[in-house]
């Protein structure tokens, strides 16, 4: 191999790049410089306390926060530079890139499952109704909701929500999907049922970024974790390394305090 | 006392008329109006702009801390004396159109409210611009929730109309002052007119279940 070949990158293109993230409310700082880097196909975990900070980088990331300083690169765009005001092209364009599966759903009581799903794609993307419901029909069947397309959510329990929530974001087709604490609102025993189909997506190959606290899911599916704590990333890693062999005290300190609650 | 039934007979339907060609239509334009403007209001309330926010607080503050009367005879009987004649229709319309908007719009701001964020935040996810995210997810669920206070509103303003009647306007009790003053009858007519305004609100306290079940079907119970 001569020297000026170019080197194949070894790994893919990054699907999203964020710098220095910075939020504060009032005096409260929420995010202090995070950076984060997701490749196509990959799983990032967020683990850390609550109000480390977590899920104010999902927020961000999907505009409904915005940061006062920091960078968010996407391949494709939008780039945008939070030091300067982000006008709502640049707002919708973020949005554009993810869709996000929140921790209490947040389904649309008025409408039935089905158009809890196709509303986006018909009324947002243009997506013709036949299509929109065809596609809904199927994402709907293959996490075993079909037969609830007309309930209204006030029928369905919790698990049920939140798969239908999970629907909502993925018939949106984004690049990425954000995942807010998606099993925390659910009882202990509805939880698998969430995390088997997010499973299914990660194997499937989508992008994904989770903040949880459900570690043994990070485990299997991540390949990479990150520690918030108070702003900053702490730690990252892959997660055999995170989970096991924790370089920083803080994460050690917050991995013993969750896995052993009653030490 | 004897009760005159036939003078009963006789002048329901006059009573009657004037509330169908008066106390009704008067009503139904007037809320009509009031709503789209209260809608305004409410949002000039929860805007992000504070010249906004101030101009729709102070018009809710103008509304309900004038009388009523005090409204429709500043529009009728001021205005032309600075050179702004308004018909008695009209001028009647007007006012009760700003005074629904001024009560209105607080049920309105507080039946907004009443909708958890998270709602505009799926309505964002999906990526619905604020608009859509108002009209498709917020306006709907919040319509349900002000049904019962709106409905004090609408039955109240049937009842306002009776002011119209000071103004010129013929509805339904302009005509039974009418027929009183004839006939001396004060006590039969006017009790007259009161039990139609009874029955017109009996029948919209009606109307009201039937709205509110239609808006609760997806609910749980």
């Amino acid at each position: 191999m001569s020297p000026t070949e170019p080197t194949l990158p070894a790994e893919p293109a990054p699907l999203l790049e964020v710098r220095g993230l910075r939020k504060s409310f009032g005096d409260h700082h929420v995010l202090r410089s995070i950076d984060l880097t997701v490749r196509r196909g990959e799983v990032v975990t967020i683990i850390g306390p609550s109000g480390s900070g977590k899920t104010t980088v999902l927020r961000a990331l999907n505009g409904l926060e915005t940061p006062d300083g920091g960078e968010i690169l996407f391949d494709g765009g939008p780039d945008i530079d939070f030091q300067y005001p982000v006008g709502s092209t640049h707002r919708y364009a973020l949005r554009n890139r993810s869709a996000m599966v929140f921790q209490t759903y947040n389904l649309f009581p008025n409408k039935t499952v089905l158009q809890n799903v196709t509303e986006g794609p018909i009324r947002v993307k243009g997506t013709p109704k036949d299509v929109a419901v065809a596609e809904a029909e199927a994402l709907l069947d293959r996490v075993g909701l079909l037969e609830k397309r007309d309930a209204y959510p006030f029928q369905l329990s919790g698990g049920q929500s939140q798969r239908v929530g999970i629907v909502r974001a993925l018939a949106l087709k984004p690049d990425l999907l954000l995942f807010d604490e998606p099993t925390s609102a659910l009882d202990p025993e509805l939880v698998g049922e969430v995390l088997q189909v997010m499973g299914e997506l990660a194997a499937e190959g989508w992008t994904m970024i989770v903040v949880t606290h459900e570690l043994s899911f990070a485990r299997q599916v991540s390949d990479e974790v990150l520690f918030i704590d108070g702003g900053v990333v702490v730690e990252r890693g892959a997660p055999a390394q995170i989970f096991t062999a924790p370089t920083q005290p803080r994460t050690a300190q917050f991995l013993d305090r969750l896995l052993r609650p009653f030490h | 006392m004897s009760v005159d039934w036939e003078l009963f007979a006789s002048s329901f339907w006059p009573i009657l008329q004037g509330a169908i060609i008066g106390t009704i239509p008067l009503t139904l334009l007037s809320f009509t109006f009031g709503l789209f403007l209260a809608l305004g209001i409410a949002l000039m309330r929860l805007s992000h702009s504070r010249v906004l926010r101030s101009i729709g607080w102070f018009y809710v503050s103008v509304i309900r801390g004038t009388p009523l009367l005090v409204q429709l005879f500043f529009i009728f009987y001021a205005l032309p004396n600075l050179g702004l004649l308004v018909d008695p229709w009209p001028s009647a319309v007007l006012a009760f159109s700003l005074n629904v908007g001024g009560y209105a719009a607080e049920v309105i701001r507080a039946a907004i409210l009443s909708v958890p964020r998270g709602q505009w935040e799926a309505g964002y996810t999906i990526g619905y611009s604020d608009t859509q995210t108002l009209w498709r997810v917020i306006l709907p669920q919040a319509g349900r929730v002000s049904v019962p206070p709106l409905s004090n509103t609408f039955i109240s303003l049937v009842k306002d109309t009776s002011l119209a009647s000071v103004v010129l306007v013929t509805e339904l009790f302009r005509v039974a002052r009418q027929i009183a003053t004839f006939t001396s009858e004060f006590v039969l007519i006017y009790l007259e007119a009161a039990l139609i305004y009874w029955l017109i609100c009996l029948a919209l306290g009606g109307l009201q279940g039937v709205l509110e079940k239609r808006l609760s079907r997806y609910v749980a119970h």
